[in-house]
């Protein structure tokens, strides 16, 4: 009984969120101007700070096509090995997110980038196997991504000291030690 | 009567919301655990916490894991995701955040629960976790 009020609340909270988002100009999570090449567009939206960023840095949407993001959202039970499942409707709704503001949606420089190189029917699962991901860290050693202090190449903040806030500029670049 | 029709609308949801947003405790989702186990609060422990905390299981490339390998062997400490990603400490004398939202207890529950031990954990098992780390200083 308490669990199906709570869902119903969830249900209204959820509803009510996504139709304040119709308001809004973009059809979900507001940009506030794309600052420049290497900053991303700054985007808020509930769902996705919430749940996508637990785990690693909530990852731009801009980082990859919509069809990559089909794939990802379809598959949270078993996410790179671990089980990052939701409610199928906080789902839906951070995938709709993802979709608008995708590589391929056109809202932002960023996206134009990853979008250069990349096979129109291609949908890579991650951002860091993208020819763009590639390229622009082709000086980065071996030895460097295996370091204990960074763990992974998913790991941008590990050397992006601004990576939560979506900057990448050259100069907040600190490869650690 | 449309009009008089949606404000009672309005005014259950706006209750079905204060219900939602309710916010749980240790205590009350203990108390929760324990009912849906059909046992009295008492018979959780704390020891069987630990035990489920600590305790390591085959896991990817035959690595062991356990609760304790991303919350780590103390959890007032600090943990960190296998991405890098710092964890906030999972014992509420460290950080009184946890195991005040019941939805996303049992997120994280079912989630980490089948991670780790390759299937959900029982009403018990819950019970007796938070039991642990609520004494945990
Ligand atoms: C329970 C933890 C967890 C949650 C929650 C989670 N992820 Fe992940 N994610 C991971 C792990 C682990 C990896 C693999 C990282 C690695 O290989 O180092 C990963 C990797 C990724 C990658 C690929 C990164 C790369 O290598 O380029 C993407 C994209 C991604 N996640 C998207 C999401 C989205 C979107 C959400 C929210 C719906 C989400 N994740 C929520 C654990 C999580
Ligand atoms: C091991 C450290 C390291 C990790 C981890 C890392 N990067 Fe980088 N990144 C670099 C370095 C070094 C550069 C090159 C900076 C330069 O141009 O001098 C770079 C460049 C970039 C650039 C281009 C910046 C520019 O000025 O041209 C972007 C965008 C970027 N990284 C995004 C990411 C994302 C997204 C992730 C995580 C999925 C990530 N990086 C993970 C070290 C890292
Ligand atoms: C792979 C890493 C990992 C492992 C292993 C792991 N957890 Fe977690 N756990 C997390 C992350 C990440 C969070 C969310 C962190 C946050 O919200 O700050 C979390 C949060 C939780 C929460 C939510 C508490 C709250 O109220 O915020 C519970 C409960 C939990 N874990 C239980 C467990 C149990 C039980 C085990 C062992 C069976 C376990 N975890 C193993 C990564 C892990």
């Amino acid at each position: 009984m308490n669990y199906l009020l709570r869902g119903i609340g969830v249900v209204t909270t959820v509803g009510m969120i996504s139709l304040l988002s119709f308001s809004l100009p973009s059809p979900s999570g507001e940009a506030r101007g794309d600052g420049g090449s290497n900053t991303l567009p700054r985007l808020t939206h509930k769902n996705w700070q919430q749940e996508c960023a637990s785990c690693h840095i909530a990852y731009a949407p801009a980082f990859l096509p919509k069809a990559s993001w089909r794939r990802v959202m379809g598959g949270l039970d078993q996410h790179f090995g671990e089980n990052a499942s939701l409610d199928p409707v906080t789902q839906a709704d951070i995938l709709r997110f993802l979709e608008a503001n995708a590589a391929d949606a056109g809202t932002s420089r960023m996206g134009n980038r990853v979008m250069q190189g990349m096979d129109a029917k291609a949908a890579p699962l991650r951002v860091t196997e993208t020819r763009w991901f590639v390229r622009k860290h082709d000086e980065v050693s071996r030895a460097v991504w295996s370091r204990k202090s960074v763990g992974s190449a998913a790991n941008c903040a590990a050397c992006h000291r601004q990576a939560e806030q979506g900057v990448f500029d050259e100069d907040t670049v600190n490869i650690p030690k | 009567m449309i009009k008089s029709l949606f404000r009672s609308s309005l005014a259950m949801l706006s209750m079905v919301s204060a219900v939602a947003m309710a916010a749980d405790s240790p205590a009350s989702l203990m108390a929760h655990y324990a009912a849906t186990a059909g046992v009295p609060v008492s018979a959780l422990s704390a020891t069987r916490g630990e035990t489920l905390y600590r305790t390591e299981h085959p896991g990817r490339n035959a690595q062991a894991v356990s609760c304790a390998s991303c919350h780590t062997a103390n959890p007032t400490q600090p943990g960190r995701t296998r991405v890098g990603k710092q964890i906030e400490p999972l014992a509420p004398a460290a950080n009184p955040q946890r195991f005040t939202d019941a939805a996303k207890v049992e997120k994280w529950f079912r989630r980490n629960c089948t991670d780790v031990l390759q299937r959900e954990c029982s009403a018990q098992e819950k019970g007796d976790f938070i039991a642990w780390l609520s004494q945990t200083k």
